[in-house]
């Protein structure tokens, strides 16, 4: 690896260096029911991204390597893995900021039941976010025009309609990994987006919902959604939010 | 094999699909089939916004806007279906306000609206404000906002259910069938990606929503799924593909990546810089200068490279400038895109300008469709029951090259009128009979790459592939080097035949499902080439530097490509003109 790489690589000149990923893989037809590391060692390119690598190591090695992806630039929320055990896209992760000297730990994100390789069965996630009602509830006559909305108004949920539903907060979360029936920070995320609406008129009807034992007041506070979040969502603070609003029912 | 049956079903979630369940489902029984879960679908990468003529912010209308679409689309534009997507744009927009897509908003609490490429006041004047927005994520709040209705509306899903088979009632494939006779869709075939079953869906309406094909390119801003799946379909089974020759190259790719930058950047006032500094649209396009339309921008960008005026060490890129912009000023309507700019670039917007390239975006061509929606098999016949909408169809709203908005508009308006159609379809028809062994040719040719032992690899297949149609069919081409491109597409496509996969196991086969992707890239790619060779003319977002000007004479007519065996056959249809002839596009 050369001094090149600690700097933004310009484009055009592209450093090439060798890298090793360490792989959790689970191939049930193949190799049973256990889970084993595999490693594959490929030559990759100062802007390349995980993303990257992993499409040569299945590309070009072992076409049998299985992951989701689809965008390729974080906004579909596809893959989302745990790399170097912090949950993380591996389209928005470049090996350079990586440590590259260094095998690449990559794993299925945690607490969902993995199906093959990477790929976990998400369907427990996407139940979860469908019991919060995660769409606009408006009993008012709609109007010909637009609803009126101030920026004030809109700023207030902003942050929250960010989510892409990748589960890398809820995957992250020490809670969700002992307690699967935990709601999970992404669906409080999306309560949170409607909640704070201005135009909503169900947030009595999620605040109900997420006092729910497995509910908001699961919440420990420990930041890992936060920190996990590829979008640089708050997600910590929004579930104060709503534990919030429970407590004085102002939102 | 399982067998389903649904009065509707729509394959694709992404924005047309799930805007036609949200018709469909409230109407007969419907299910959205889709190789993705629905909110990774594509249309969640759309940025920069939705134009409609709201008038909210200046003085706007329809007409303006129909116009603007004509010639954005260099008068290939059937202008019926233009004026209708104009028109219905602004109830568009209002129902998803109503269904709360959280839309920017001017002071006094309107949907706000800013400028776009090619949208103009009083037929090119000046640019207007006509595009309602979310930030620079407007197709994201797009695709969550329709997935939340859904949600609420209980519309069935099959997730990460791919569709390999379209069952018609006739065999078309040979090109004999005559004019005039009917034609029904009768299901369509599926294959469960979880388990690796196949299953087969009768259905009395097929809605194709499955998007574009920017993989038959290397640098796209395209997700790795967009393999024109629909339109590949459809073609095999016979129908014509119509324009695939128009691909629009979207000039704010980040270079050397393809990743996507917002024209709204443009919009919010980013200035194009060659190495010389110089503001060059000013030459191309003097009146609109960077808001020129997308087809003109990316070959002014193309053109300066070729003379010697990129950047970087190998003079490359251009640079697009947003340094004069403030920072706050940025956050608020430019977050995601100068997010991009810094993770895979290392580039910061506020201070240093970004390095950018034109990188294949859209498909201005696909399934040709009546402005119901309704998918032809010539240029007349309808097939009964089957629909397309969105960037796999060509209703033609978009002629030679699509104007920045307009496809996260078409989604919405064609979305809609198709679940419509097809639900009011289906509510009167009856089932077309499933042909015997409906799923034997798809298992037959799954079954033919999975047991292969040895041949071809699919990684180096479709890298060549996309290597020729970056070097040979891109926003420059001539008869020379598109000769080249088909002669490799058609050297690519027999060694197709010997493809093999590595991964031989049921669940989550993506090895073979990357295998049966490119045999569509290849069948897409065959067609765009061979329609770019015979239109010797330059239109919109096709150029031949042979053939540098419009020929109105001999071209203003839609290419109808047909696939009958193994060649490919061209055809022609007229262009809808209602109120606009022809005139030179100047901006």
């Amino acid at each position: 690896m050369t001094a090149t790489l600690s700097e933004p690589a310009a484009v055009g000149e592209v450093p090439t260096f060798d890298v090793t990923l360490r792989i959790r893989r689970f191939t049930p037809e193949t190799h049973g029911d256990e889970a084993y590391w595999q490693e594959f060692t490929i030559q990759a390119h100062g802007t390349d991204r995980l993303l990257d690598a992993l499409h040569k190591a299945k590309w070009d090695v072992d076409g049998s390597l299985s992951f989701r992806r689809s965008c390729a630039h974080g906004v579909c929320g596809s893959d989302a893995m745990r790399i170097n055990g912090r949950n993380r896209l591996a389209c928005k992760t470049l090996l350079k900021d990586l440590d590259p000297e260094k095998p690449i730990t990559v794993e299925p994100i945690k607490g969902l039941p993995v199906i093959k390789d990477l790929i976990v069965d998400m369907e427990p996630f996407f139940a979860s976010y469908r019991e919060i009602m995660p769409f606009l509830v408006s009993e008012s006559q709609k109007p010909t025009k637009e609803r009126l909305q101030s920026a004030e108004q809109r700023e207030r949920f902003d942050d929250t309609t960010k989510c892409i539903l990748c589960a890398a907060c809820t995957s992250s979360c020490p809670v969700f990994w002992t307690d699967g029936q935990y709601f999970g920070p992404a669906a409080i995320v999306n309560a949170h987006r409607f909640i704070f609406d201005s135009r909503d008129d169900a947030g009595a009807q999620r605040l109900e919902i997420l006092n729910d034992k497995e509910g908001v007041w699961r919440c420990r506070t420990i930041f890992n959604c936060t920190e996990a979040c590829p979008r640089g969502i708050e997600v910590t603070k929004a579930i104060q939010e709503v534990k919030r609003a429970m407590v004085t029912r102002a939102y | 094999m399982q067998i389903h049956q649904y009065d509707v079903v729509i394959v694709g979630a992404g924005g047309a699909g799930m805007r036609a369940a949200l018709e469909s489902s409230s109407r007969v029984r419907t299910a959205v089939i889709s190789k993705l879960y629905p909110t990774r679908s594509h249309t969640g990468a759309a940025q920069g916004g939705m134009c409609a003529a709201l008038a909210n912010v200046e003085e706007d209308n329809w007409e303006w806007h129909t116009f603007d679409t004509v010639k954005g689309g260099d008068y290939l534009v059937d202008q019926d279906a233009a004026e209708i997507m104009a028109k219905e744009a602004i109830q568009a927009v209002i129902d998803l306000e109503h269904m709360g897509l959280p839309f920017n908003r001017t002071p006094e609490g309107k949907i706000d609206q800013r400028r776009f490429g090619g949208h103009t006041a009083e037929h090119g004047k000046a640019p207007v404000r006509r595009a309602c927005y979310a930030a620079d994520r407007t197709g994201h709040m797009i695709l969550q906002t329709l997935y939340q209705q859904c949600v609420a509306r209980d519309v069935e899903f099959f997730n990460e259910f791919y569709v390999l088979d379209v069952l018609l009632d006739t065999d078309l494939r040979d090109g004999t069938v005559a004019d005039g006779e009917e034609v029904a869709v009768s299901g369509v075939v599926a294959y469960d990606l979880a388990t690796g079953e196949t299953h087969v869906f009768q259905a009395k309406s097929v809605v194709f929503a499955t998007g574009g094909a920017g993989r038959i390119f290397k640098t796209t801003s395209n997700a790795h799924t967009l393999t024109g799946d629909g339109m590949a379909l459809a073609l095999r089974a016979g129908l014509p593909l119509e324009d695939m020759e128009f691909f629009q190259f979207h000039p704010t790719g980040l270079a050397g990546l393809g990743i996507l930058l917002s024209e709204a950047a443009r919009g919010e006032g980013a200035i194009l810089r060659n190495s010389e500094g110089e503001r060059f649209m000013e030459r191309y396009a003097p009146t609109i200068k960077d808001l020129a339309p997308r087809d003109m921008v990316a070959r002014a960008m193309a053109n300066e490279v070729r003379e010697g005026r990129g950047c970087g060490p190998h003079k490359d890129y251009v640079l697009l400038d947003l340094t004069h912009l403030e920072p706050a000023h940025i956050d608020a309507k430019l977050p995601d895109i100068t997010e991009f700019a810094r993770t895979y670039l290392g580039v910061e917007p506020y201070t240093e300008p970004v390095p950018v390239y034109p990188t294949a975006h859209y498909a201005m061509g696909g399934i040709p469709t009546d402005i119901d929606a309704r998918a032809l098999r010539n240029n007349t016949d309808v097939v009964h029951g089957l629909f397309a909408a969105g960037e796999t169809a060509c209703v033609s709203v978009h002629g030679a090259n699509r104007l920045g908005t307009n496809s996260l508009l078409d989604i919405n308006v064609f979305g809609k009128r198709a679940g419509i159609a097809a639900a009011a379809y289906a509510a009167t028809a009856e089932f077309v009979p499933l042909p015997e062994s409906p799923a034997d040719a798809v298992v037959e040719q799954l079954e033919a790459i999975r047991s292969r032992a040895s041949g071809e690899r699919v990684a180096e297949l479709r890298a060549a592939l996309q290597q020729t149609m970056d070097a040979n069919a891109q926003v420059f081409r001539t008869n020379e080097s598109l000769t080249q491109a088909l002669a490799d597409v058609k050297a690519l496509q027999a060694r197709y035949a010997d493809v093999h996969v590595q991964d031989k196991s049921r669940q989550f086969n993506l090895d073979l499902l990357e295998a049966v992707e490119l045999g569509f890239l290849l069948d897409l790619a065959e067609v765009v080439v061979t329609g770019a060779l015979a239109r010797e003319e330059s239109r919109g977002g096709h150029f031949r530097e042979d053939f540098p000007s419009r020929d109105d004479e001999k071209f203003m007519r839609h290419t109808m490509a047909y696939r009958h065996g193994d060649t490919v056959t061209l055809d022609y249809k007229p262009v809808v003109v209602t109120r606009y002839e022809p005139m030179e596009r100047k901006y």
